[in-house]
């Protein structure tokens, strides 16, 4: 028998974008079992819930995380608009779902180029965020942010996108859907960069199912899992496939991501045509009282929302379970009889957001 | 197998095309018009209800009526927008530019002189200058 020996991984390390820690135990190259620990970037925002009125709190969970900031702050609306029995008005759930489409396509275009970087493809690692900054700029322009859009309230959103700038913004993705088709197609087709992805980090559909991974890492394996089919905001007027994949590898996630990228642009082309006119956001009166579990799909996976009130306007508990935080038992499961040099490339394939994790 | 080959082509559009960049400083980032860089106050229209001292989630914002002060720590300020969509007189608003570093944490002051004093009251503004870009 091999030797075995324990080599840490984090929480610091070039390709991890967030701190987190894996014990990596080894015999020879393999890797025969990995101890994760996190808890490096926890900040307690659930329990902010005791200082910061259920308005507040909007603003505190769009910080959960910097990615997918909008798609937190609409889940947490969702949930609150859901116990107070709101009725958002439709033009706010087009807008939402615009917003949430956006963001998953410029999460999808940062993972591509995390990955990228991983395996040491420096000038597509820029060009894919090359292409991500227009997303971003998209969003400063729609939103006022980069980062964070502070634009979601209950009841509704507290910006809209005239006409003009949503026929801008198909345009400018129309525009980005050929420059996307270049750069994603090397991400399929190059034998580098295949041969870094293909049959790496197989996860098979049992153990999917039995690990419970969320998102693309689900989709990849089989499973037809989206929580957008549930039709929150305006998805159940729109048309679109569950994107997924039998090959279970590093590769075919990939090809999930990307197939989701061109759905993205084609959900906003479809939501830019149906928007119907009207108001922003409905008038919320009182506090809210009950409790309700909200589901959403991050590009990373799915989401919960746990808000339980109290008829005050200080809720008594939030919880949020992030995809991530799903995700990471598969991914030891992946890790495991992985190669070493494998372990960056199979640690960013479940798209690892700590900060969601920890919270 | 073309699939070896498959970034030349991109790689050579790439060596003959502008830069993606844009060459700061000389030429200036352009921020769009619902850019949140910073809270800006009239301070001659506000009637210091302290709705947005309230509102503010970071608590950032103090109040004070009887001084006629309102004052912000743009340190503190997450550049939300909750006290502008909070302020009753519409007299808070938020507008491109960053807050500029400072070497201390000081908060802005602005006070409302006496009414009938001055025809056009100038606004005391303490610390370092938030421009708009």
């Amino acid at each position: 028998m091999a030797k075995r020996s324990v080599v840490p991984f984090g929480p610091q390390h070039p390709v991890l974008p967030e701190p987190i820690h894996l014990d990596l135990v080894l015999e020879d190259e393999v890797v025969v079992e990995a101890v994760p620990s996190i808890g490096y970037v926890h900040r307690g925002l659930e329990t902010l819930v005791k200082k910061k009125d259920y308005n507040e709190m909007v603003y505190v969970t769009e910080r959960i995380c910097g990615i997918c900031s909008f798609m937190h702050g609409m889940g947490y609306c969702n949930a609150v608009e859901n116990i107070m029995n709101v009725e958002v008005p439709d033009r706010a759930k087009y807008l939402r779902t615009i917003w949430c489409e956006m963001s998953r396509l410029h999460s999808h275009l940062l993972w591509l180029g995390l990955l990228a970087d991983a395996f040491g493809f420096e000038a597509l690692f820029m060009h894919s965020w090359r292409l991500r900054e227009k997303i971003l700029d998209m969003f400063e322009i729609s939103t006022g942010g980069r980062v964070i859009f502070s634009v979601n309230k209950i009841g509704g959103v507290l910006k809209d996108m005239p006409a003009d700038m949503l026929k801008n913004f198909v345009q400018i993705l129309d525009g980005m859907e050929k420059e996307l088709r270049e750069t994603t197609n090397i991400f399929l087709n190059d034998y580098t960069v295949k041969s870094r992805m293909v049959g790496v980090g197989i996860l098979s559909p049992e153990d999917a199912l039995k690990r419970g991974a969320v998102g693309p890492m689900m989709r990849a394996s089989g499973y037809a899992i989206d929580m957008r089919k549930t039709g929150y905001a305006a998805y159940g007027d729109l048309d679109f496939e569950i994107i997924t994949s039998n090959d279970c590898d590093c590769y075919a996630r990939c090809q999930v991501r990307i197939g989701e990228i061109f759905q993205s642009i084609d959900i906003i082309r479809q939501a830019a045509a149906k928007i119907p006119d009207g108001e922003i956001a409905a008038a919320v009166k009182g506090n809210p009282d009950g409790e309700f579990f909200m589901r959403v799909e991050q590009p990373r996976g799915e989401a919960f929302y746990y808000v339980r009130a109290n008829g005050t306007k200080f809720l008594d508990r939030m919880r949020v379970r992030t995809p991530t935080f799903a995700n990471l038992p598969a991914m030891l499961q992946t890790l495991k009889g992985a190669q070493y040099a494998d372990v960056p490339i199979l640690i960013l394939t479940i798209d690892p957001c700590i900060s969601c994790t920890e919270r | 197998m073309s699939s070896i080959m498959s970034f030349t082509g991109m790689a050579l559009k790439n060596l003959f095309s502008k830069p993606a960049t844009i060459q700061y400083p000389e030429q200036p980032k352009v921020y769009p018009e619902r850019t949140r860089g910073h809270v800006e106050i009239n301070i001659d229209d506000c009637i210091f209800c302290g709705m947005c001292m309230r509102n503010c989630p970071p608590r950032a914002i103090k109040v004070d009526r009887a001084s006629g002060t309102w004052e912000i720590m743009r340190f503190d300020c997450v550049q939300c927008g909750y006290c502008v969509n909070g302020c009753p007189k519409k007299c808070l608003s938020i507008v491109p530019g960053y807050t500029e570093p400072q070497m201390k944490k000081e908060a802005d002051r602005f006070v409302k002189p006496p009414a009938p004093k001055a025809e056009k009251p100038a606004e005391q503004k303490q610390a370092g200058g938030q421009k708009n870009a």
